[in-house]
C-alpha cells in the first residue's frame, strides 16, 4: 500500500528537499501552503510598478512544479489572526510569532491529512536552523501542542530527533533521511546539487512580513491608534503600501510613492476619504482615522511636500470623501523642517 | 459543459489562486471558468496552478487594465 504524506511547502530550499527525500522512498507527497496575509510573497510586486519587470512567480508554486506534486493554497487569514493576536509562546524580535506560526500550521496540516485520508505529515525543518520555532527543545512543542505526535516526520534532521511512526512502521527507511543541523546551509545545498535543484528561492524566514522591523511598527502603531488588538484584511494590505505618517493619533495618511501605488490606492478611495494633487503631479494620499478643518489642511500639506510642488508657493489638492463628493483646497506644501520625524511611520 | 464568471479584482496572489481553487473544486470536469483578475501576478500564478493541477488554460487577455483567463477543469484523478 503506497503512504501519502502532506508536505508543508513555504516555497524554500529545505521544504522542497524534504519532500523529494521522501519521494525517493516512493511515498506520495501532496504540499499545502497557507496564505497568513503576511506572506511577502507576490504583494508588493505586484502592486510597484517598478517591480513590474522582475519575475513575480509565486514560489510554492514554483516548487510544486519542479516535485511534480498538487499544492493545496488554504486561506487562513481569519483563524490566523488569533496567533497574531495571543501567542502564547510570545513573538520574536519583532510582531512574529514563530513557535505559535509552526504550531497552528501544522494543527491545519493535520485536519487537511485526516480529511484527506492521508497517513503523514513532513516539513523542511533542521534542528538548530531558527532561533525559535525550530531547537531541539521547541520541536517536540510542535508535535505536542498540534496534536500531530509522532506523524510528523522532518526529513532533513530525521537522524537527530527519536524514530517518528511512519520510520518505526517502516513506511520510510530511516537510514535514508538526513541529520542537519544548525544554521548552515551547506548540507541543503549539496543535497540541493544532488537532486539537480540549481534555481531555488532563497532560504526560508524572509517570507513573512510579521519578521519585518517597520511593517512590525506600522501594526502596533494600527494597534495603538484603535485601541485594540484588531485587523482587516484590507488593514494588512495597506501596511505594505505607501509611506504612513501619523501627525496626530487620530488620523494617519498613506501616501503612495510611485505610479502603481498611487493606482492601487485609488481602489481604496470608497473605502477612505482621499487627498490627490490637482496643479501639479503628486501622490494620493488616503486617510485613516477622523480629523477636523485644521487637520486637514495640515494633511493636505503633507501631501503637497510629496508633490512636483513641493517648492511651489501653493499648490492645489483635491479631497474627495467616501461618497465622491469633492472639494478643492489650496495650501502652501509643508517645508521639510516642519515634517516631524515622529509622524513617519 | 457550464461556463463560469469569477469576480477576482482587486485581489492580490496568491487570493485569486485560492479563489480559482476553491471554485474549481465545486465545478465539474469540462466546465469553463473565466477568472477576471487585476493583479498581474495572476498571468504567472493560475497558469502554473493549473499545470501542477491538471487544468487547462484556454484563453489569456488583457482587456482595460484587466486580465482574464478561461480555463478548463481538468478530469479527477
Amino acid at each position: 500500500m503506497q503512504r501519502k504524506a502532506v508536505a508543508l511547502i513555504s516555497g524554500g530550499l529545505d521544504s522542497m528537499l524534504a519532500v523529494k527525500v521522501v519521494q525517493e522512498q516512493g511515498i506520495h507527497v501532496e504540499g499545502i501552503n497557507f496564505f497568513t496575509g503576511f506572506c511577502v510573497e507576490g504583494h508588493t510586486h505586484a502592486i510597484r510598478k517598478k517591480d513590474r519587470k522582475k519575475p513575480k512567480r509565486n514560489n510554492a508554486l514554483w516548487v510544486a512544479e519542479q516535485l511534480g506534486i498538487k499544492l493545496h493554497i488554504i486561506d487562513i487569514v481569519e483563524e490566523y489572526k488569533e496567533v497574531v493576536f495571543n501567542p502564547k509562546y510570545g513573538y520574536g524580535a519583532n510582531l512574529n510569532p514563530c513557535l505559535d506560526c509552526k504550531i497552528f500550521m501544522v494543527k491545519k496540516a493535520r485536519e487537511w491529512m485526516e480529511a484527506h485520508g492521508f497517513d503523514f505529515i513532513i516539513t523542511g525543518e533542521v534542528v538548530g536552523q531558527r532561533p525559535k520555532s525550530q531547537r531541539r527543545d521547541t520541536m517536540p512543542v510542535v508535535q505536542r501542542d498540534s496534536g500531530i505526535g509522532d506523524l510528523l516526520l522532518r526529513p532533513l534532521c530525521a537522524k537527530n530527533l527519536p524514530p517518528t511512526l511512519p520510520e518505526r512502521e517502516g513506511w520510510v527507511d530511516r537510514e535514508k533521511l538526513y541529520d542537519f543541523s544548525g544554521r548552515t546551509r551547506k548540507p541543503q545545498m549539496a543535497l540541493a546539487r544532488r537532486f539537480g535543484f540549481e534555481d531555488y528561492a532563497q532560504p526560508a524566514g524572509g517570507c513573512c512580513f510579521l519578521t519585518d522591523e517597520q511593517y512590525s511598527v506600522k501594526l502596533q502603531d494600527l494597534w495603538q491608534a484603535r485601541g485594540d488588538k484588531q485587523y482587516e484584511m484590507d488593514d494588512i494590505m495597506l501596511l505594505k503600501v505607501g509611506r504612513h505618517i501619523r501627525p496626530s493619533p487620530e488620523f494617519k495618511l498613506i501616501v503612495s510613492r510611485e505610479e502603481g501605488e498611487g493606482k492601487f490606492l485609488q481602489g481604496y478611495r470608497n473605502q477612505y476619504p482621499s487627498l490627490k494633487t490637482v496643479s501639479h503631479a503628486g501622490p494620493l494620499a488616503l486617510i485613516d482615522g477622523t480629523m477636523d478643518e485644521e487637520q486637514l489642511e495640515l494633511a493636505a500639506r503633507i501631501v503637497a511636500r510629496y508633490s512636483q510642488g513641493k517648492n511651489a508657493p501653493e499648490v492645489e489638492l483635491e479631497y474627495r470623501d467616501t461618497g465622491g463628493a469633492s472639494r478643492t483646497l489650496k495650501v502652501a506644501p509643508l517645508p521639510p523642517h516642519e515634517l516631524k520625524k515622529e509622524w513617519v511611520l | 459543459m457550464s461556463r463560469y464568471v469569477l469576480d477576482c479584482r482587486r485581489l492580490l496572489c496568491p487570493m485569486p489562486v485560492i479563489r480559482v481553487q476553491d471554485r474549481i473544486a465545486e465545478l465539474e470536469p469540462g466546465d469553463e471558468l473565466e477568472a477576471v483578475c487585476t493583479d498581474p501576478g495572476v498571468l504567472q500564478d493560475i497558469p502554473a496552478w493549473c499545470r501542477i493541477n491538471a487544468h487547462e488554460v484556454l484563453e489569456v487577455r488583457e482587456e482595460n487594465d484587466e486580465y482574464i483567463l478561461r480555463i478548463r477543469v481538468g478530469e479527477e484523478e
